[in-house]
């Protein structure tokens, strides 16, 4: 009995823990695209956060009008730029779905990326969505 | 099973230094393999110590006494619950909690962020692992919780019955589950620091780390103060003993980094601030673990002066050198994105609050480690006592209570007059109409009547926080009140979770302020039928109580002698309180076997009455001179005549004789000391403690998240609208 | 007054007043503190009045329960010297004979009395010294 559970715990272990360094383990690239992605998303998350809390502190007098005005143009902004990023990565899980590499769930519209400048106004907006979604 | 526990302590032992090595060589190399197979290691370690604690859990339960330390912390006459919690009640098997959750904290946060923060995870993971190894190598090679006995005995000694309480035995749990989970964001910190990569990222990504340490410790110390009200004969809820200051240290600067760390997040500022704060958390919470198991301070709690000092020691020393030297040489990347505007901000309040917070630490840390201080400046040990440490913290506790007020209050940059007095003319308000209702009811202490003007105060920030807000939010979407003030709380957690926290506090210091300024005590002797006034009660002994308790199997466990007493108010009766002591007899063989029933432990049963204003506490110490005299007698019997019984027949004789014993107390009893408590407001304590572990668990909750899916969609939407038009 | 100078006042302010609260915390210790002694140094020599923090042992057979009142003597963790002490009020639940015990202590004309609710006992490590039983 003894014998059997230290067997089957050092086999589990070795197994767990050897099998990165095994040749022909998951792809790298697919597992560096998704680190970034989930990075994205968190910094994304976080961005939406402190937009609300700008508002909120505006509408409850601890913001002046000047300083909520700067704060939060600067963090739609950067908000924007992190909704670019995501897109950009999206465009290229898009493209290696198409070529086949491996079953993802992007939808297509995402391979065809829209003209630079729609792109502002529709950023924008989806900060917008985004926010009001979290209702 | 004792082998087999060796050779997994063993496994751990070498899953954590590959831990380290590959994690490490992983990422100096840019090897992804080897970077996973490091933080594998780490659920691989998991999953090895989980089956250690398995094993020697196994064997409490089932009393399997060929393990030593079943047999020297349990008994077949122990219920199931407290042998499956007498586990932690030894220096091994306590150290081998610790590197159990220790590690399953760490593979939690590893899996977490197995995608994120990629640069900085493989030196956190480096850094857990070396804890892990520091730990499993005491229990491998000096405090092994797998060391057997060659004459397996048939009873074991039993857990120490002041810790039969459930407080007792979550308490350390919730405790290591606090110091182990502040060594996340240490390990993260680390990371940082080595790899420079110091915005806010590491620590957005350990907050739920950091505020499940601050969680569990928080829960931990609060159970001890319970613990000790409701279970010791003592009547206080927190002695400033050594080993209640280490939970608490910690405990003071990881509140501390999780408001700085705000304004790191906010304005950029505070970065070398924030990283010295969370790594001297994580050094004060090895000091901690250090000090109840030490010996080096006179202490309740110490374990026992033990062999573990040095390593601990050494460990300490590293973790304090190699965090200074990533500060200071980090410094540059440290710098600050932002000055200071003005002192009327919020970011020079968060500050002050921090300030006030590590203040209260260094009194704390200075008072506890005294002894050792004057030893190195006078020669003399000499210790400060509980009156000191009152006297140094409650001036900050006093800043602190005021600060909650004005932290959420004031603007951020810089506060304008009128901004000023459109905040803080309600909340002031209701600090005078405090102040009026405290002096009509007679209140004279000024510390006391400035903590209750301050509490009103702060607590009227909060409410006008939460009206505010939910008019804000009606202002946006048209909600009833109710609705609006769900999704208020639903779509800002962390600060309306953080307000519920600052009630919880307040709630709880002024639980502090009244029970120790207005407490009546007396220590007086009663016959039955005789009465003693305190605090307005009038508390008469009524009846003796005595019982003689067996335990499942049929053992005899113990025997209660205890009283009943009828409290009264005013002459109209209030409630019986029932009080007793219990004696658990001791092992020592060279005893007799009825005197030693009274030279083993004893507890108290505390009689409580616990009200909303008032609690009513009292404890009774029975006099056993009166039964000297049949004790003697018995023991002789079982020398004499009873030595030629056998097992069973003992046992039934011990049965009946302590039941005439008991019996006689009843029929006769000696006056009793009685110690009598009536303190105010005490069970604001526990409902403060209670709140703030309510506003903790809304700070935790995972913010709903918006789906993929949907983000797309609108995305997809907007897109098309955008092409159709152009 | 420029933001440089301002911030330089901020710092001067700030550091004095920590120097200030550092050396009131040092003075109140230092002067609010019991020292400790054992009970043989205690009878070699102490200030009558002066309070004392006194580790030791309770002397075997020494405990006698008058009242409310304990009677107890403490002695050095080696050796024989034993102080007497008059207790006024209940000593804690694990005190017993032969416990390791911290308790202040003052001398009064020719007796030494424990301060009350200053006496702490050591939870003991095992439950008992002795091997179990077989």
């Amino acid at each position: 009995m003894e014998v059997l559970v230290v067997l089957v715990v050092h086999a589990a272990v070795a197994w767990l823990v050897l099998a990165p360094l095994r040749p022909g383990h998951s792809g790298a690239a697919e597992a560096e695209e998704s680190a970034e992605h989930a990075e994205l998303e968190a910094l994304k998350e976080a961005k939406y956060r402190e937009i609300r809390d700008a508002d909120l502190d505006h509408r409850t007098g601890k913001l002046s009008d000047a300083d909520y005005g700067t704060l939060n143009r600067e963090l739609r902004a950067e908000a924007m730029e992190l909704l670019r990023r995501l897109d950009e990565l999206e465009a290229v899980r898009g493209a290696r779905a198409e070529a086949g590499v491996r079953a993802e769930e992007a939808p297509a519209e995402a391979a065809e990326p829209a003209p630079a400048a729609s792109a502002e106004p529709a950023h924008a907006a989806r900060v917008r969505d985004d926010d009001a979604r979290r209702a | 099973m004792l082998t087999a526990g060796k050779f997994l302590l063993v496994l751990a032992l070498v899953l954590s230094a590959y831990g380290i090595v590959a994690s490490v060589a992983g990422a100096r190399t840019a090897n992804r393999a080897l970077v996973d197979s490091g933080r594998r290691a780490v659920y691989g370690l998991a999953l090895t110590l989980v089956a250690a604690f398995a094993i020697l859990e196994a064997a409490f339960l089932r009393s399997d006494f060929s393990f030593s330390l079943v047999a020297t912390h349990s008994s077949t006459t122990t219920p199931v619950f407290y042998r499956a919690t007498a586990i932690w009640s030894s220096q091994e098997g306590s150290l081998l909690l610790w590197a159990t959750l220790l590690s399953l904290w760490s593979s939690g946060v590893l899996f977490v962020t197995r995608r994120r923060v990629r640069e900085i995870a493989p030196y956190a993971t480096a850094v857990l692992c070396g804890f892990a190894t520091f730990f499993v190598a005491l229990l491998v090679f000096m405090e092994s919780p797998f060391q057997g006995l060659s004459a397996v005995p048939a009873e074991g000694v039993g857990l120490n019955p002041l810790l039969r309480h459930p407080s007792m035995m979550i308490h350390p749990p919730m405790l290591y589950s606090g110091y182990t989970l502040f060594a996340v964001p240490f390990a993260f910190a680390v990371g940082a620091l080595i790899t420079r990569r110091l915005n806010a990222d590491w620590i957005r990504t350990t907050r739920p780390f950091t505020l499940a340490a601050w969680f569990f410790l928080g829960i931990g110390i609060v159970l001890g103060a319970r613990w000790s009200y409701t279970e010791l004969g003592w009547g206080g809820y927190w002695a400033w003993d050594p080993v209640e200051n280490a939970s608490l240290m910690p405990w003071l600067t990881g509140t501390a980094f999780l408001h700085s760390v705000m304004i790191q997040e906010k304005r950029g500022m505070l970065k070398v601030w924030n990283a010295s704060l969370v790594l001297a958390t994580g050094v004060l919470a090895i000091l901690g673990t250090f000090l109840v198991r030490s010996g080096i301070l006179e202490s309740i709690h110490a374990f026992g002066a033990s062999t573990l000092g040095v390593p601990f020691l050494t460990l300490i020393g590293v973790m304090i050198l190699a965090s200074v030297y990533l500060v200071v040489s980090r410094a540059p990347d440290l710098r600050s994105d932002s000055r200071l505007d003005s002192f009327a901000s919020r970011e020079a309040m968060f500050l002050l609050n921090n300030l006030v917070l590590v203040a209260m630490c260094v009194i704390v840390f200075w008072g506890t480690f005294f002894p050792l201080i004057s030893e190195a400046i006078t020669g003399e040990k000499a210790s400060v006592g509980p009156p000191w440490f009152d006297r140094a913290i409650v001036p900050a506790a006093l800043l602190l209570v005021l600060l909650t007020g004005i932290g959420p209050a004031i603007a951020w940059r810089r506060a304008t007059v009128a901004n000023l007095r459109r905040q803080l003319t309600a909340p002031v308000l209701v600090a005078l109409a405090v102040l009026v209702f405290v002096v009509a009811i007679g209140a004279t202490k000024p510390t006391s009547m400035l903590l209750f003007v301050f509490a009103g105060f702060s607590l009227g920030v909060v409410a006008q926080e939460f009206v505010r807000g939910v008019r804000a939010r009606r202002a946006m979407a048209p909600e009833s009140v109710p609705v609006a003030l769900v999704s208020l709380v639903r779509r800002n957690r962390r600060r309306y979770g953080g307000y519920v926290v600052h009630v919880g506090m307040i709630v709880l210091f002024v639980g502090i302020a009244a029970s120790s300024a207005f407490q009546k005590s007396s220590d007086t002797d009663l016959r039955p039928g005789q009465s003693v006034n305190v605090g307005g009660y009038q508390l008469t002994y009524e009846q003796p109580t005595s019982a003689v308790v067996a335990a499942s199997n049929g053992r005899l466990e113990r025997i209660d002698l205890g009283a009943t007493l009828r409290v009264r108010r005013d002459g109209k009766d209030v409630e019986t309180l029932v009080t007793k002591r219990s004696y658990f007899p001791s092992m020592d063989p060279t005893l007799g076997p009825i005197s030693r029933f009274f030279e083993g432990e004893a507890t108290s049963e505390v009689g409580l009455r616990a009200g909303l204003l008032r609690d009513v506490w009292t404890v009774i110490s029975p006099s056993l001179s009166g039964l000297r005299g049949r004790i003697e007698e018995g023991d002789k019997v079982f020398e004499g005549p009873g030595a030629k019984l056998d097992e069973a027949q003992r046992q039934a004789f011990l049965a009946q004789a302590l039941t005439g014993l008991a019996d006689s107390y009843r029929r006769n009893p000696p006056p009793a000391t009685f110690r009598t408590i009536v303190s105010p407001m005490v069970t604001w304590i526990w409902l403060g403690a209670i709140i703030v572990f309510l506003g903790g668990l809304i700070t935790i909750w995972p913010a709903p998240r918006a789906s993929q899916r949907m983000v797309t969609a609108g995305y997809a939407a907007r897109v098309a609208r955008e092409l159709g038009r152009a | 007054m420029d933001p440089s100078r301002k911030r330089t006042i901020r710092l001067v302010v700030a550091l004095s007043a920590a120097v200030l609260l550092a050396s009131a915390l040092i003075y109140t210790s230092f002067t609010a503190s019991t020292e400790a002694r054992s009970p043989s140094q205690l009878l070699a020599g102490a200030v009558p009045g002066k309070s004392y923090e006194l580790t030791g042992k309770v002397a075997e057979g020494s405990w006698v329960k008058r009242g409310a009142v304990n009677v107890f003597s403490v002695r050095d963790r080696e050796g024989h010297k034993s102080v007497p002490i008059t207790y006024s009020g209940q000593v804690p639940d694990p005190f017993r004979e032969g416990r390791e015990v911290v308790v202040t202590v003052t001398k009064q004309g020719d007796r030494w009395v424990g301060e009350k609710d200053s006496l702490v006992t050591k939870c003991p490590s095992k439950f008992q010294t002795e091997a179990p039983k077989t």
